[in-house]
């Protein structure tokens, strides 16, 4: 067992590659650069291959596999260690991260082969590939923390990666500062859960956990705070209401950097900690409600602001916030391999629709307004095509990687065990709205009239570096949820079942609720009993495909039968459009609510009272007095040696006063 | 023949004392005021030898030998001084050495 014995290869391969990238590549030739960034993280990929291989060779029974490099961290009882795990959820992330970096990585050849400091871009995507694989492994949250923050700060130097530019240093810091609001919350969360389970280990605790009683659906327990804490800090990294403001922003960043972290591996994090941490979620029914909400609320929310949105990487941004909370809207109804097979096929439709983007970015030199785009889909068929079988498989069209995913999700927030009519239906509407914009931007962007100058703007298609990642994962968009197939004709969902051992291992206790993974397969067989057949017509005309189809329809209307017509719209709705277009307002609230005040306080009281006043004056005041005692006290030296003499007399005199009259020593 | 009490060689080392005092501060010249330290110094030793035969101990008369040592050392180095003071100033005048100052 060469690899799974030494998992830590996976993770020494990509910081292999950014260190040697970082410190020696200044000034190598591209190649170079190429084949260590792009060779480190391959050879990455290749290791996670072998070591599923051998993990599938492991006992039937064994749940994980573990292992314990060194110790970390040793004071009293706190102990930390640099521990790895594998089990079937790490497998689907390791392969998502691993394959969506390699391509990411090979398709960054071209999109950023004019760019000043490629070097640096490759370091730091290999970082961040290294710390993401860290998240990923560990098998102690303390050093799932250390990858957490790490791929925080690789999204912080890649979204500054242009820093010449004020907006993009502008928008790394929103990110980093944004995200550690929420990992406030996920620090207290660790140290809440090292004090209720006496260890970091995620097999102690969880061991631990299974012993205890589900908490009341009506008053939090310590579960539900250690879970709302550390899904505060998912609510920062994975861009949730309400602090999903930075990852607009982020689209500063170059565009694989938004396809990789900001879409595909990075924001997810969050829902894999959720997924991960399931056997405290589970029994916290508050927490799940709360997740659940949260995930619903904005997966509706930011698909209305990327309904008005111009800019194409900005409605992708809006889009990827709205399917995070899909993500979050399953793991919050129990449905966890609901909400990472959605992770999944995420990656790859989402991963392609950036990429592709990217591409339309480079056809057209750098115009992202979609207003100034149009016809764009003879010129340049590859990125057309491979978006287009993206879109349909975001929107939820039967047969792509989207749909399988989406209707998991949507059937248990509808019918599982934890289902509510309001999350179901919020989560219908934003499956709508997803199907509108997505088409809106494919109808603007490559159909209609040419909105630009062609003597100014020389489109023309990507290179092949460029078009080959996009069809690889335009295949992956379109295959990438048929293990779910044959869930739809009553039959097994065969990546539930791959993950079955993962999330039905610490299940609750039944009676209470039931463990999630059994949800959908217990709703399905508690129904009237059906033929396949109709299990089929069932699903592929449920509403989630109806509200797909009507979304089509309602942006084929708008964008190619009457392109005057949303115009008009927006004329007659100009409250709602313009609440829309700025986006509700969000960030001038903040802006009002928090950081100004902020700043204030920190200008004007801790800057000119705190500071200036307080520490400067009792620095300065100290040593003001020394000076002007010492000024004083000087004027004893006054270069005649005959006061000295005096001074020796008056002293011995004064001492010896002292010794006998006052002290007494002498009787 | 009789004992002289100690407390005459106490008032003796006392008056001694005082006028190296006295000269110690008032004096201008150099070597005058080292005379004076000679002085003081000698007058302590006269105490210190008073003691030690009053109590028959030495304890007293080794305190001397080392105020003996110390003040040859000092007037070696004090000479070496006066002396490169008058090259410098060609005076001895102990006000006219007055530059270290504030």
């Amino acid at each position: 067992m060469p690899i799974l014995d030494h998992l830590w290869i996976i993770l020494a391969l990509p910081l292999a590659g950014a260190a040697i990238n970082g410190l020696l590549g200044k000034n190598w030739p591209k190649v170079a650069v190429n084949s260590v960034g792009i060779g480190s993280v391959s050879l990455s990929f290749l290791s996670v291959l072998e070591a599923i291989r051998e993990f599938s060779l492991l006992p039937a029974g064994q749940l994980s596999f573990f292992k314990n490099y060194f110790n970390w961290i040793v004071t009293g009882s706190f102990k930390v260690d640099f521990a790895l795990q594998m089990d079937h959820l790490t497998i689907v992330m390791l392969l998502v991260v691993t394959f969506v970096s390699l391509l990411v990585h090979i398709y960054s050849t071209g999109y950023m082969a004019h760019e000043e400091g490629y070097y640096r871009f490759f370091a730091y995507m290999n970082l961040f590939v290294f710390f993401m694989l860290t998240l990923v492994l560990a098998a102690n949250i303390v050093l799932m923390f250390v990858g957490w923050e790490g791929v925080g700060l690789c999204s912080y130097l890649l979204i500054g990666f242009w820093f010449l530019k004020q907006s993009a240093i502008s928008a790394g810091k929103k990110a980093f500062i944004t995200t550690r609001i929420g990992d406030f919350g996920f620090t207290i969360g660790i140290l809440l859960l090292f004090w209720t389970f006496s260890s970091v280990d995620f097999g102690t605790v969880f061991a631990k956990a299974a012993n205890m009683p589900a908490e009341s659906a009506t008053q939090a327990g310590v579960l539900t705070w250690i879970c709302l804490l550390l899904f505060a800090g998912a609510i920062g990294k994975s861009a949730q209401l309400p602090l999903y403001v930075w990852l607009p922003d982020a689209m500063e960043g170059p565009t694989p950097v938004s396809a990789l972290i900001h879409a595909a591996t990075m924001v997810t994090a969050g829902v894999y900690m959720v997924a991960r941490m399931h056997p405290l979620f589970s029994r916290a029914p508050i927490a799940m409600f709360v997740v659940a909400l949260v995930g619903a609320v904005t997966a509706f929310y930011a698909a209305t602001i990327a309904l008005v949105q111009t800019d194409i990487k900005k409605v992708l941004a809006y889009s990827t916030v709205s399917q995070l909370g899909y993500m979050f809207l399953g793991c919050g109804v129990g449905a966890y391999a609901a909400g990472i097979f959605h992770l999944m096929t995420h990656a790859f439709f989402k991963g392609l629709l950036f990429l592709a983007a990217g591409s339309v970015i480079h056809a057209m030199g750098g115009e992202q307004d979609m207003r100034l785009m149009g016809g764009l889909r003879k010129q340049i068929p590859a990125t057309y095509w491979t978006m287009f079988i993206a879109t349909l498989a975001i929107a939820g069209i039967p047969g792509f990687a989207g749909f399988f995913s989406k209707d998991e999700i949507l059937d248990a927030a509808g019918s599982g065990p934890n289902a509510h009519i309001t999350l179901w239906l919020l989560g219908l509407i934003a499956a709508g709205l997803t199907s509108f914009y997505m088409f809106r931007l494919i109808f603007l962007t490559f159909f209609g009239k040419q909105r630009f100058d062609e003597e100014k703007v020389h489109v023309h298609e990507s290179p092949k570096n460029m078009t080959v990642p996009l069809m690889i994962l335009a295949f992956f968009s379109i295959v990438g949820g048929w293990f779910a197939a044959p869930h739809l004709m009553g039959g097994t969902d065969y990546f539930e079942a791959f993950l079955h051992p993962v999330f039905a291992a610490y299940g609750v206790q039944a009676g209470i609720e039931q463990g999630a993974s059994l949800a959908g397969a217990a709703g399905e067989a508690g129904g009237i009993a059906t033929s396949p057949a109709m299990e089929l017509f069932h699903a592929l005309t449920g509403p989630p495909v109806i509200l797909a189809i009507i979304g089509l329809l309602v942006a084929w209307w708008f964008y190619i039968r009457r392109p005057d017509a949303p115009k008009k719209l927006s004329e007659r709705m100009h409250g709602l459009y313009t609440l829309l277009l700025n986006k509700y307002y969000v960030d001038e609230v903040y802006a009002t609510l928090f950081i100004r005040p902020f700043l204030w306080i920190s200008t004007n009281v801790l800057w000119h009272v705190v500071d200036e006043r307080v520490i400067d004056g009792t620095v300065n005041g100290v040593a003001r007095v020394a000076r002007e005692a010492g000024g004083q006290v000087r004027e004893l030296q006054s270069g005649n040696a005959r006061s000295y003499a005096t001074w020796v007399v008056i002293g011995a005199v004064g001492f010896t006063v002292l010794m006998l009259g006052v002290w007494g020593m002498v009787r | 023949m009789s004992v002289v009490p100690v407390s005459y060689y106490l008032v003796l080392s006392a008056i001694l004392f005082g006028f190296g005092v006295v000269a110690f501060v008032f004096k201008r010249n150099i070597i005058t005021i080292f005379m004076a330290i000679e002085l003081m110094l000698n007058a302590v030793n006269l105490a210190f030898v008073a003691f030690a035969r009053a109590w028959n101990q030495l304890d007293g008369l080794v305190f001397v030998f080392f105020v003996i040592v110390v003040a040859a050392a000092e007037a070696a180095v004090g000479l070496a001084i006066a002396i490169t003071i008058y090259q410098n100033r060609r005076s001895l005048n102990i006000e006219r050495v007055n530059l270290l100052k504030f």
